[in-house]
């Protein structure tokens, strides 16, 4: 095992770079496009919150692979040539997007009515409410449970060893297959994948419990 | 158009569906297998037996904290080296399944929790063992509270069965690379019926458990 971290450590390193580099983009862009949908589903109109329960919909229930394979085949054959990483990190960020805006809707629609109708009632706008009181406290209550998807984002980048996307599993894989000490070189890659959900997690149970 | 025509003969639809079968086959064995071992799991977790519980804990917490694709790689490739060389889906559920039965637990744990802890003592003190309340009186509840949980960790499993296609599991995603493999032209169409088909058994499953849910609580 010491034998393989010492003569593999940069290779290891990278990977983890580049897992981590993937997972936190895709969190960036899931946030955005997450909570863009969230509010879809709570407007007032009846058109704009079919369309945010079809996008939710449809990619919670698609495997994270398929959406990560079709950017990787289909999109470089008709549109745009895109890198395995690039691939990876948009099917991560779409698959991710709508779990995000679940979590974001149920954050907004557990804030007391009152809140939207005191604020309407001084004059605020729809959107303004919206934007400085509605939203604000929703994502206070939804930061734990977003902790938990950047830790399921962490895991799931894993698919980025499908497409080539250099990660932390994909140069697992490279090493127990040049090294053949297929145990360790998961095992030491599984260590790699602990040093950061794990620590997340419970951080993010301890702050789930300070806020009941 | 022409190509979704070619592409949904009767041949490939027919094989598309065997793979939906291998599918759903192993999340349905995986489920069950690791409903049973993440319930126990989750019942030591909860009952704080001097450490047997904390270590239980700790292996529950690090297997959640794995990539499942890890997971079915260790399994595969990395069980052999031990001298246990498993099939493709013997491996693929007991990588399911090991890595199910820590989700699981931890539903457990957290719907035991959701039971008011008077439901306990007022067994306990009607002179019912320990064992008895919880079987009798506190796993009813429990799993009554559980049911959503389970059939979205059951959903997000049958999702992930997709990644077993890297050990060459004859399943959905697997079948549907080997059509359109052979012809270019089927990866639109293959991959529009490959999401259809997910699409159709995890949506139905979620409003399937919506309609439970609401059954119970009126």
């Amino acid at each position: 095992m010491i034998n393989i971290i010492s003569n593999h450590w940069e290779e290891l390193l990278n990977g983890l770079g580049w897992t981590l580099l993937s997972s936190i983009l895709a969190l960036f862009f899931s946030l955005i496009i997450g909570s863009f949908f969230a509010i879809m589903e709570v407007l007032p109109s009846k058109t704009a919150r079919v369309i945010g329960q079809i996008y939710v919909e449809i990619f919670r229930n698609i495997p994270l692979l398929v959406i990560t394979m079709f950017f990787y085949l289909v999109i470089p054959m008709y549109v745009v040539k895109i890198n395995g990483f690039t691939a990876g990190t948009i099917g991560l960020t779409i698959y991710t997007s709508a779990f995000i805006a679940e979590t974001v809707r149920s954050g907004i629609q557990s804030i007391d009515i009152g809140q939207m109708e005191g604020a309407r009632s001084t004059g605020m706008t729809y959107w303004q409410s919206m934007r400085y009181i509605i939203l604000p406290q929703a994502f206070k209550i939804v930061i734990p449970p977003l902790g938990n998807q950047f830790v399921n984002l962490v895991k799931n980048s894993s698919v980025l060893a499908f497409v080539a996307g250099f990660d932390l599993m994909y140069q697992g894989n490279m090493l127990a297959s040049t090294t053949f000490d297929t145990i360790n070189s998961y095992l030491i890659v599984g260590l790699l994948y602990l040093v950061i959900t794990l620590p997340m997690s419970y951080y993010m149970q301890h702050l789930e419990k300070k806020m009941a | 158009m022409q190509n979704f025509i070619d592409a949904y003969s009767f041949i490939n639809l027919r094989f598309l569906l065997m793979g939906l079968g291998v599918t759903v086959f192993i999340s349905v064995v995986s489920v069950i297998l690791s409903f049973i071992l993440g319930s126990i799991l989750g019942i030591i977790r909860y009952t704080e037996i001097k450490y047997l519980s904390k270590i239980v804990g700790f292996i529950i917490d690090i297997m959640r904290n794995l990539p499942l694709l890890l997971i079915i790689f260790f399994t595969y490739f990395g069980l052999p080296n031990l001298g246990f060389k498993p099939d493709t889906i013997p491996a693929a559920i007991l990588a399911m399944t090991v890595f199910e039965s820590a989700m699981i637990a931890e539903i457990v744990r957290s719907g035991i929790l959701a039971v008011p802890k008077g439901q306990m003592e007022g067994s306990r003190s009607t002179g019912m063992t320990y064992l008895q309340a919880m079987w009798y009186i506190i796993l009813p509840q429990a799993y009554k509270k559980m049911i959503p949980a389970i059939v979205s960790q059951f959903i997000s499993l049958i999702k992930d069965t997709s990644l077993a296609t890297i050990i060459v599991v004859p399943e959905l995603m697997q079948h549907a690379q080997i059509i359109y493999g052979q012809n270019a032209n089927f990866i639109i169409p293959m991959f529009v019926a490959m999401s259809v088909m997910y699409f159709v058994v995890c949506y139905g499953l979620s409003l399937l458990s919506k309609g439970i849910n609401r059954r119970i609580k009126a």
